[in-house]
C-alpha cells in the first residue's frame, strides 16, 4: 500500500540558513502521526512545505503515490490534502456557518459557480450541518466568527480543515492555548473527526501526543531523529537526550 | 426535530415574503418616482442617480465583496460608454435592428472585454499591489483617449444620437422620461444580478478571499481566479452603467474614464457602507444629489465633499449603511426609544456647529474669489454679507460655541447608546 504522505531527502534553506534538512518521512494510510520536537525545530516549517505553503528547495514529496512537491496549495489541496494553522486563521468577518460552507463548496464541485444560489445546494447544506454538529457549534451558527471564543475558534479551524472531506488531515497545534478540560474535548473531537482517515499532527502537549498517535516523529534542528511506536519514541536514547530530558527537567 | 424545523421553515417563509417586498417596493418606487416630481430637473437627477446606483454597486463588488481597493474603475465604465457611442453610431448608420434598450449591454460587453484583458495581470495580488496597479491603468486609459483621437474623439469626445435607433414599443427616447425608465429598468435588472452574484457559490467565496486569501488556498480555491472572475463582474456592470451615461448624455468623452470619476465612485461606495449591499446604494443617491446640489449653491463644492468624506472615515467607517445597521439590534430589542432623545438633543448644537463651518469657508472662498456681486451668502434664509466684519465674528460664535455644547451632548449620546445596548445584550440582540 502506498504511503499517504512521503518525503524524501527534502531541504529548505532561506539564504544560507538551512531550516530543513534532509527530511524523511513516511506517514502510512490510516495512520495517526505526530511530529514532535522543541521550538524552532522545524514542525511547522515541515507543514508548510508539505501542504505547499512554502516550495521545498530540493528533494520530492508524495501525496498518496503522487508527487506533490512545487504546486500551490490549493493543488494540494485538491489532490486530497487539507491542514489547519497554528494560528487560528478563520474568515473573522463571515459566520460560523459561511466559515465552514466555504470549505465545503470545492470538494462537492461548486468551484467558481455563479448561476447557482448557494442557498439551494441540498447537499452543502447537510455537509455544513453535519460538520457543525461535529464541532459542536450548531447554536453558534450565525455568529461572525470573529467574535467566537478562542477555543471556539480553535475547534472552527478543526471544522474548516476537515469540511473538504480531504483524506489526509494535518492539525498545527490544535490544542495550544487550550485550557485541560478544553484540550480534552478537542482530542475526543480530533479522534472522532479523523476516524478513517490520515492524521498528522504537531503538538507540545505530550499527554495528548502519546494519547493519539499511533507513531511518533521526532525533529530536531531540521532532521528528523527518530521514527516509531510511542513506546520505541519512550524508550529512544537519543529522543531522551535531544527532547523528552529537556521536557522533562 | 420536528418540533425545531417549524418554526425555521416559517421563519424562512416571511424572511422571502419580506426579501421579496423591498425588491417589489423599490420597482414600484422607480416607477412612481417621476409621476411625483415630474419637473425637467428631477427627471435629470433620478437618470443620473440611477446610473450612479448601477456604478456604485458595481464598484463594490470589488471594494466590499472581494476586499479590492480599485483607484481606476471609471475605465471600464468609460469604455463601456464609448463602446456604445460607436456602436449606436453604427446601429444607426447600416440600419442594424438593434433597438435602444439593449445599448447598455453592449456597454456591459466593453467593460467585460476591458477586465478580461488587464483583470489577470492586476489581481495576482491584493492590496497595495493592485491598488496602485489600478491607478497606473486608469490614468494610462486616460490618457490615451486623449491621444487616439480617432476611436476617443479627443477632448469634444464623440456625440451619437439616440434617437436614430430602431424603436420599441413606439418608444423614440428621445423624451428624457422615456430615457429615465431606461435607466430605471437597467437599475433594477443590474441591482437584482449583483445581489444574486453575492448569493452564488462564487459570491461566497469572494468574501472568502476579502477575509483570509490565505486560507482560501487550502479550502481549494485560488485566490487570483477567484478576484479575476469578481475583477470580469465589476467591469461589466460599470461598462452597462458607462452605456446608459453614453445615451443619457448622447456623448462619451475623456472625462467619464478619468481619475475624478474613479474618485467618484469609491467615494459613493464608501460613505454609503461598502460592508452592506444597500450601503453603495445609499452612497450614489446621497452623492449624486450633493454634486448636482451643491455646485448651485457654492463655488468650493468639492471642499465640502472632502469634509464629508474625512468625517465618514473618521467618526462612521462603515458609511451610512453601517450606522443604520448599528441601530437594528437597538429596534429588535426596543430600545431604540433610548438613544433619540440624546440624538435630538445632539443634533441641535452639531447644526449649529456645521452652519459656522459652512459660514467660515464661504466667507473666505468669497472674500478672495469674487468682489463685488456675489458676496452675499445665504444661510437658511438669512443673509451674510462676506466683506462685513461682523460675518467673521459670527461664523467664530457658531463654530466655538457650537463645539463646545456639541461635545458634551456627544457625551450624552454616548452614554445613552451605552445604556441601550446594554439593554439589547440583556434581551439577547446583541452578542
Amino acid at each position: 500500500m502506498t504511503a499517504a504522505i512521503e518525503v524524501r531527502a527534502v531541504e529548505k534553506h532561506f539564504g544560507n540558513v538551512s531550516i530543513i534538512r534532509d527530511l524523511n518521512l513516511n506517514v502510512a494510510q490510516g495512520e495517526r502521526h505526530a511530529i514532535i520536537g522543541p521550538n524552532g525545530a522545524g514542525k511547522s516549517t515541515t507543514f508548510n512545505l508539505i501542504s505547499g505553503h512554502i516550495k521545498p528547495s530540493s528533494g520530492e514529496i508524495r501525496l498518496n503515490g503522487n508527487v506533490i512537491s512545487g504546486l500551490r496549495p490549493f493543488e494540494i489541496n485538491r489532490r486530497g490534502l487539507s491542514r489547519s494553522f497554528q494560528v487560528t486563521n478563520v474568515f473573522a468577518r463571515m459566520t460560523v456557518w459561511e466559515n465552514v460552507r466555504c470549505a465545503v463548496l470545492w470538494a462537492t464541485g461548486h468551484r467558481y459557480a455563479f448561476w447557482k444560489n448557494v442557498d439551494h445546494l441540498p447537499e452543502v447544506k447537510q455537509r455544513t450541518a453535519e460538520i457543525l454538529e461535529d464541532i459542536h457549534l450548531s447554536h453558534r451558527r450565525d455568529v461572525p466568527a470573529g467574535l467566537l471564543t478562542y477555543a471556539e475558534q480553535r475547534e472552527l479551524e478543526i471544522g474548516i480543515t476537515i469540511a473538504s472531506g480531504a483524506n489526509v488531515v494535518m492539525l498545527d497545534e490544535p490544542t495550544a492555548g487550550m485550557s485541560h478540560a478544553e484540550t480534552e474535548r478537542a482530542v475526543a473531537l480530533i479522534r472522532r473527526l479523523t476516524e478513517g482517515r490520515t492524521l498528522v499532527i504537531v503538538e507540545h502537549d505530550m499527554s495528548v501526543v502519546f494519547g493519539l498517535a499511533d507513531r511518533i516523529s521526532v525533529l530536531v534542528y531540521g532532521h528528523i531523529i527518530a521514527s516509531g511506536t510511542p513506546k520505541e519514541i519512550r524508550g529512544n536514547p537519543k529522543v531522551r537526550e535531544a527532547y523528552l530530558g529537556e521536557e522533562a527537567h | 426535530m420536528s418540533d425545531a424545523a417549524a418554526p425555521t421553515v416559517l421563519k424562512e417563509e416571511s424572511g422571502a415574503l419580506r426579501f421579496y417586498g423591498i425588491w417589489l417596493a423599490a420597482a414600484v418606487a422607480l416607477i412612481v418616482l417621476p409621476l411625483v416630481f415630474s419637473s425637467g430637473g428631477s427627471l435629470t437627477s433620478f437618470s443620473l442617480i440611477g446610473i450612479a446606483i448601477i456604478f456604485a454597486l458595481s464598484y463594490n463588488i470589488l471594494l466590499g465583496q472581494t476586499g479590492l481597493l480599485s483607484f481606476g474603475h471609471a475605465v471600464h465604465y468609460g469604455l463601456g460608454g464609448f463602446l456604445a457611442v460607436h456602436v449606436m453610431n453604427a446601429v444607426a448608420n447600416y440600419n442594424w435592428p438593434i433597438p435602444l434598450p439593449f445599448i447598455p449591454l453592449v456597454g456591459g460587453v466593453g467593460g467585460l472585454a476591458f477586465a478580461i484583458l488587464i483583470g489577470w495581470v492586476m489581481t495576482k495580488r491584493a492590496g497595495t499591489v493592485f491598488a496602485m496597479i489600478s491607478l497606473g491603468i486608469g490614468e494610462l486609459v486616460a490618457s490615451s483617449s486623449l491621444i487616439l483621437r480617432s476611436v476617443f474623439g479627443g477632448e469634444a469626445g464623440i456625440t451619437t444620437d439616440r434617437t436614430a435607433l430602431p424603436h420599441m414599443f413606439g418608444w423614440s427616447f428621445g423624451p428624457q422620461l422615456q430615457v429615465y425608465y431606461l435607466i430605471a429598468f437597467w437599475v433594477m435588472v443590474s441591482a437584482i444580478a449583483m445581489y444574486a452574484l453575492t448569493r452564488t457559490p462564487l459570491g461566497r467565496i469572494c468574501n472568502a478571499v476579502r477575509d483570509n486569501p490565505e486560507r482560501v488556498q487550502f479550502i481549494g480555491y485560488d485566490p487570483h481566479v477567484v478576484r479575476y472572475i469578481a475583477y470580469g463582474f465589476a467591469g461589466f456592470f460599470a461598462g452597462i452603467a458607462g452605456g446608459l451615461t453614453a445615451i443619457n448624455f448622447e456623448i462619451a468623452n475623456s472625462a467619464y474614464l478619468g481619475a475624478t470619476q474613479s474618485g467618484f465612485v469609491l467615494f459613493a461606495a464608501f460613505i454609503g457602507g461598502a460592508a452592506y449591499f444597500f450601503g453603495p446604494i445609499l452612497g450614489a443617491i446621497l452623492v449624486t444629489y450633493l454634486q448636482l446640489g451643491l455646485t448651485n449653491v457654492t463655488t468650493v463644492s468639492l471642499l465640502y465633499f472632502g469634509i464629508i468624506f474625512i468625517g465618514i472615515v473618521m467618526f462612521a467607517p462603515g458609511g451610512i449603511a453601517g450606522i443604520l445597521m448599528m441601530h437594528r439590534p437597538l429596534i429588535r430589542a426596543r430600545s431604540l426609544g433610548m438613544v433619540i432623545p440624546s440624538y435630538l438633543v445632539a443634533a441641535v448644537p452639531t447644526l449649529v456647529l456645521a452652519l459656522g463651518v459652512i459660514l467660515s469657508i464661504e466667507t473666505v472662498a468669497r472674500y478672495t474669489a469674487s468682489e463685488g456681486e456675489g458676496n452675499i451668502i445665504n444661510l437658511l434664509g438669512i443673509p451674510f454679507n462676506a466683506t462685513a466684519p461682523t460675518t467673521p465674528v459670527v461664523a467664530a460664535v457658531l463654530v466655538v460655541g457650537g463645539f463646545l455644547v456639541a461635545r458634551i451632548t456627544w457625551r450624552r449620546v454616548a452614554e445613552a447608546w451605552d445604556r441601550a445596548t446594554t439593554v439589547a445584550r440583556d434581551r439577547g440582540y446583541l452578542a
